[in-house]
């Protein structure tokens, strides 16, 4: 049995890194790349209803502990995205992300993504830049357990709920999540955030602010798991700054039984294979014997 | 990284061209591109048309944010990113043919300049034939088409590359501008079996790798290119035929 392998619920990963949402997964091409670079599985770009260009640029920024976006949910449309989950389901699994203003937008969508394929679906719920989506309806406690249990209610794959930093109520929202059938919590998305240019005297994102990602996040995220790890029954998913095996002990012991890379894909395409060798080492070297052993490590 | 860089000079290169140069810190090859703001309008990537402690890019005027950019004037500010890509990759001793297309012309001449390689510009009509001058400073033997036949060789730059491949002995062809064009010149290099290393264009928001709307094949332009070898390029299925646009939704070329 390979060491790396881990269970989310009954999904079942042969290695517990994914692709986040929103990095090289616009296209069916894009994603079978990434499996075959190392991903577990590969969480698509958010979709909605209808086709989205996305902000105008400067839609990102580079700092050197991190990445500043405001991309504002580019998607080509349910309708038109089937063509891409057919090449990509084809070569591993694909969580599907879709983004809605209401619950009966995103259980339409869901079910579409669950005919196309997908093994799971994430939930936006925490996306800081595109308004009247994402972080707008992730903080109201009772409207995301309205969505969870409509969208739960609709398909049979398991449905994941991607949460945000921006609020003082995680665990709440996490509960909601709980309460109302959710298979899984994913933690965390970005910080909303804010760049200035002097000389212009005008911020820099064409959307004024957006979402801070990379390595600061780090352990923003890592606080998130290990209080929702307290909170919650269900399983987690780590996401937000992680750039080695390292990183990703740090969540999977918070309490993670799986985690996503994002940010760090930008500089090195080859980061799953990097991380999974070296967590597969850590793990001989430190004497544990599955993932599951390393979960919550940290709270015992 | 982000930069706000003062224009030092404009150039006028053609009636819809020009090339704007500035300061700017840190290492650029051949090859490579920046994300240029102009702020209140757009951000886009332009190739870089020198790459020393002075950089330059070279813009033809044919959208919102190119023409925003002509309006700038010495001493105005911008906005740069970068530089990204990989640029291209030659050796010393390699014999190369380089073809520039249109404002193509403006990514090759840091490489131009580096190795004096032949080279070939192609252009519509006399009118828009750009920085001829400044490549025959480089390059011993300068070469220019004309679609229309208003200046020199009558015809377009794929059909001159074809004779002066089978003229002389080149190792590789280098070439950048239209996808049409490249499609065609590496279908050619492709045939006779000549090493070639061409710079693509795609729509782009982050140009650093991350977000993938720039992406043909599930390359990224922005981060595995934009300079792609005959190797590579023959795996391409979207080459020459589909491209994407801003919403990730696919759009023939």
């Amino acid at each position: 049995m390979s060491l790396l392998r881990t269970c989310i619920g009954n999904l079942e990963l042969e290695r517990p890194g994914m692709v986040a949402s929103g990095i090289m997964d616009e296209t069916g091409d894009s994603m079978m790349r990434m499996i075959k670079l190392g991903a577990g599985a590969v969480v698509t770009k958010s979709v909605g209803s209808v086709k989205r260009d996305g902000h105008v640029n400067p839609s990102f920024i580079e700092f050197p502990f991190g990445y500043l976006n405001a991309m504002g949910l580019p998607n080509p449309g349910i309708d038109d995205f089937k063509d891409e989950m057919m090449i990509a389901t084809k070569a591993g699994t694909i969580i599907a992300s879709v983004f809605a203003s209401s619950p009966k937008e995103f259980s339409s969508l869901a079910e579409r993504m669950e005919i196309f394929g997908a093994s799971a679906v994430e939930l936006n719920l925490s996306c800081p830049h595109a308004k009247g989506y994402g972080i707008e309806m992730g903080t109201d406690v009772k409207m995301v357990h309205k969505i969870v249990s409509t969208v739960k209610n609709t398909v049979k794959i398991p449905v994941y709920a991607k949460l945000t930093p921006n609020t003082h109520i995680l665990a709440d929202i996490g509960k909601a999540v709980q309460d109302a059938g959710g298979d899984a919590v994913v933690a965390i998305n970005t910080l909303k955030a804010m760049s200035i240019s002097p000389e212009f005297a005008m911020p820099v994102l064409s959307n004024r602010f957006g979402g801070l990602s990379g390595p600061a996040l780090r352990p923003i995220g890592v606080r998130a798991i290990y209080d929702l790890r307290s909170a919650l029954e269900i399983p987690l998913i780590g996401v937000g700054g992680i750039c080695s095996w390292r990183d990703a002990a740090e969540y999977i012991m918070a309490g993670a039984s799986a985690f996503q890379v994002g940010s760090a894909i930008a500089s090195d395409i080859n980061i799953f294979k990097k991380i999974n060798k070296g967590l597969e080492c850590f793990m001989k070297e430190f004497g544990y014997s599955s993932i599951e052993k390393m979960v919550g490590a940290a709270h015992e | 990284m982000n930069d706000i860089v003062k224009i030092t000079s404009v150039k006028k290169e053609s009636a819809d061209t020009k090339t704007f140069e500035f300061k700017m810190d840190g290492k650029a090859t051949a090859g490579q591109f920046v994300m240029v703001w102009i702020p209140g309008v757009d951000e886009i990537p332009m190739s870089l048309s020198s790459t020393g402690e002075t950089k330059s890019i070279t813009v033809k005027a044919i959208g919102e944010a190119t023409k925003a950019l002509h309006e700038l004037k010495k001493n105005d500010n911008i906005g740069i990113r970068g530089p990204y890509g990989n640029g291209f990759k030659t050796k010393k001793k390699d014999r190369i043919l380089v073809v520039g297309g249109g404002v193509g012309i403006a990514a090759l001449i840091p490489l131009i300049r580096e190795t004096g390689a032949d080279t070939v510009i192609g252009a519509r009509n006399k009118k828009e034939v750009i920085m001829e001058d400044e490549t025959k400073k480089y390059s011993k033997n300068v070469w220019v088409s004309t679609d229309d036949g208003s200046y020199e060789y009558h015809g377009n730059a794929v059909q001159l590359m074809k004779e002066k491949l089978a003229a002389k002995k080149y190792d590789m062809v280098v070439a950048c501008g239209p996808e049409v064009m490249l499609y065609y010149a590496h279908k050619e290099c492709a045939e006779l079996g000549i090493e070639c290393q061409m710079s693509l264009e795609r729509y782009m928001k982050c140009g650093a790798g991350l977000c993938g709307s720039c992406v043909i094949d599930g390359m990224r332009i922005c981060e595995d290119g934009p300079v792609f070898d005959c190797k590579q390029i023959s795996k391409l299925k979207e080459f020459g035929k589909i491209k994407r646009d801003p919403s990730g939704a696919k759009v023939s070329l």
